[in-house]
């Protein structure tokens, strides 16, 4: 009784799940009794608020191929993914990546969210699964490191940015362009609503956002911002006259945007 | 109605609790379920003699009570099988590529004004509504066709006649008479038929419509909550209702927990609600979860239309509509998966959309939970139940036993602990009959009926 209390009036994740998350994640198999038994000391709570945002987002890219998925739980599963990027924004958790202080950031990393979604639901069903065996090594390999936070978070970031980039280079670039651009041009819209005509504008107001264009243009895994000139000539030549063209067609495209809340 | 003695309680008093006896189970026993079998909505129609259920197949199966004999004026009528058909079928948005599912997700009944039933179902896209009538006579002796149909020579037709009509088989035919379709971007949630009985709403995640049931081809929308940009979307429409009594009332839940009640007279689109419901959130029990759980999953006006119950993930609330600040009794329903949420948002039963009931004279509601439990809440006492629907209770006659989840270590006899509940044999649908103790639950493919036992 005492401990149920306890574990109200703490934020504390319960603590069955840690254990059972990998099996899940990887056979998907339902096992709640087994997960119950034999948990002798309760992970500390930035560990479980960390794989509770892994999980979420895994939900999130899991979309269904043939089916709309469920628009509320979408909407649920983002808002919590949303709640706790902003705990761990003010705990300072969240450093590794540049974040600024206004919600901008999260939406920023909503965005990778949606985009992953997007890409994965447009690739056929074949190729999804050997992405996601990609992430699953990554995700191993993060629980298996005696990392400090900081670490767990960025390779838990990090985790989705190689389902990405994996994702890319798996996809035949000529049959995918179409949906490269459209993809692009939501990122447009996300990171500024102020002039979408200018392509420089946009570009320099992103700091972090620059990381997770690079990521997803380039599939670079690294940190650094070496390729930023070379991913941003092609990226501007490319989708120059598409962005421009698109502007006005940007307003309709906000519904692409439903699809890719839809779709995850 | 049996007297009960609770054990510990009151003996005697003026309380008397029902005691409910199975009636009926209906659906495939064996244990491989079909997916296209699963029951998706239960109801009952404004009399109660009629039961429909929809499936995510797409049929519709209603149930038709008999009528009691005079020989045996104890006895209740069964229900049986009246009708059957096909309601949605499976399609294809080739824009999107994507399905869209045939599930039947509401159906509602009008009210009878003709010898024929007429009732609305509904599918994420588009609704129907559907003519019951039966037939029992035929006509015989037509001049310009044969009895096979086929059509006669004229030369051949030497007199005339007038047919007569024949007695046959009773059939029941359901023809769809209206198709309501394409003004629903996103999921279809709710239909609700209003008091004047010529108009109805359908809500989906984002919007509410306004449709007269004799025109197809135009629908208002009356409410919009879709935000301009989408990225800003963090609230979603989860169910909404008419009010039973005032026709230009109506409310919507949220996946944030509110409630809001609009009046269709004070503006044509109701974006700014006449009443906001919404309980202030308890700061100690946040969580992660807080939101998800909070996220309505029902709401139903009771039948004289003073309350409004609303069922979340772990409570059903019911509200005064006059007091929007807090509801006036708040019922939990499993409050022992509370420290459990983590791994029910795993497994994805945290989104699990649970309905609720109220019995004719508002005084007791219902509403599922896991293992095949559902609960009964009396309000005036308050006093609850759990009970079962599960084969093992399913002689006719016998009285279904309470059942209890052990919340504490040391489990006692008879009772199930948190852990040995089955997540998969969820009750999400439940009606009530309008005005008898007659209560049809459905369990995953089967549909159990109970009635209270009568001495």
């Amino acid at each position: 009784m005492g401990e149920e209390e306890g574990l109200h009036q703490t934020p504390f994740l319960d603590t069955m799940f840690v254990r059972g998350l990998k099996r899940k994640c990887f056979d998907g198999e339902e096992d709640i009794e087994g997960t119950l038994a034999g948990i002798k000391a309760i992970p500390s709570y930035n560990l479980q608020r960390q794989s509770l945002l892994d999980m979420s987002l895994v939900k999130l890219q899991l979309c269904h191929m043939l089916v709309e998925p469920n628009l509320c739980r979408s909407v649920l599963i983002a808002n919590t993914v949303r709640q706790i990027q902003e705990e761990m924004t003010q705990d300072g958790t969240w450093q590794m990546i540049n974040t600024q202080s206004t919600g901008q950031a999260s939406l920023d990393r909503l965005v990778s969210t949606d985009i992953l979604c997007r890409s994965s639901r447009d690739q056929a069903e074949g190729k999804h699964v050997p992405a996601y065996g990609t992430f699953n090594k990554d995700f191993e390999n993060d629980q298996a490191q005696d990392s400090s936070d900081t670490m767990s978070t960025a390779s838990a970031v990090q985790a989705p940015r190689n389902l990405q980039s994996s994702v890319w280079e798996m996809e035949n670039p000529q049959e995918n362009k179409g949906n490269f651009q459209k993809s692009l041009d939501q990122i447009f819209e996300t990171l500024e609503n102020k002039s979408p005509n200018s392509v420089e504008d946009l570009f320099s107001e992103v700091d972090n956002s620059y990381y997770d264009l690079d990521t997803m243009l380039t599939g670079m895994m690294s940190n650094t911002k070496m390729g930023h000139c070379d991913s941003l000539e092609t990226f501007s030549s490319s989708t120059n006259t598409a962005s421009n063209s698109n502007c006005k067609s940007d307003l309709n495209d906000l519904d692409h945007i439903v699809e890719i809340l839809v779709e995850s | 109605m049996a007297v009960v003695a609770r054990a510990g309680g009151d003996g005697g008093g003026s309380s008397s609790e029902v005691q409910w006896c199975f009636l009926q189970v209906k659906g495939a026993i064996d244990e491989d379920v079909a997916e296209a079998d699963i029951i998706s909505t239960v109801e009952f129609n404004y009399t109660g003699d009629l039961l429909a259920t929809g499936d995510k197949g797409g049929r519709v199966v209603i149930f038709q009570r008999e009528q009691e004999t005079k020989s045996r004026p104890l006895s209740r009528g069964e229900y049986n099988v009246y009708s059957t058909f096909q309601s949605h079928e499976p399609e294809f948005d080739y824009l999107k590529s994507l399905e869209i599912e045939e599930k039947i997700n509401k159906i509602r009944w009008l009210p009878q004004q003709n010898a024929a039933h007429f009732l609305l179902s509904t599918n994420d896209k588009t609704i129907k509504l559907w003519k019951i009538s039966e037939r029992d006579k035929r006509a015989e002796g037509y001049n310009l066709k044969d009895e096979d149909g086929r059509l006669r020579e004229p030369f051949r037709v030497t007199e005339l006649r007038v047919p007569t009509l024949k007695p046959m088989d009773l059939m029941v035919e359901a023809s769809p008479r209206r198709t309501f379709a394409n003004a629903h971007t996103y999921h279809i949630n709710s239909i609700s038929v209003n008091s004047d009985y010529a108009t109805y709403l359908s809500a989906d995640d984002l919007r509410i419509n306004l449709w007269h049931l004799e025109v197809t081809n135009r629908s208002f929308n009356i409410v919009d909550i879709k935000p301009a940009n989408m990225e800003e979307l963090t609230e979603v429409i989860t169910a909404a209702e008419f009010h039973p009594h005032h026709c230009n009332v109506f409310v919507y839940s949220s996946s944030k927990g509110t409630i809001r009640l609009c009046d269709m007279r004070s503006a044509a689109l109701c974006d700014q609600h006449s009443k906001f419901f919404e309980e202030p959130e308890d700061p100690s029990s946040r969580s992660f979860f807080s939101e998800i759980i909070s996220s309505i999953s029902d709401v139903k006006f009771s039948h004289s239309g003073r309350y409004m119950m609303t069922r979340d993930y772990l409570s059903v609330k019911v509200w005064d509509i006059n007091m929007e600040n807090r509801p006036v009794e708040t019922y939990q329903v499993h409050e022992y998966l509370r420290s459990k949420l983590c791994s029910l948002y795993e497994n994805d039963c945290i989104f699990d959309k649970f309905e609720c009931c109220w019995n004719g004279s508002d005084s007791t509601i219902m509403t599922g939970s896991y293992n095949n439990f559902f609960r009964t809440f009396e309000r005036n006492m308050p006093r609850d139940t759990t009970l079962e629907a599960s084969r093992e209770s399913s002689k006719p006659r016998a009285i279904l036993k309470p059942r209890k989840v052990c919340t504490t270590g040391k489990r006692k006899k008879d009772e199930i602990t948190v852990d040995s509940l089955d997540f998969n044999k969820k009750i999400l649908h439940t009606a009530w009959h309008p005005m008898e103790n007659i209560i049809a639950v459905a369990a995953t493919n089967n549909l159990y009926l109970f009635q209270e036992k009568v001495n």
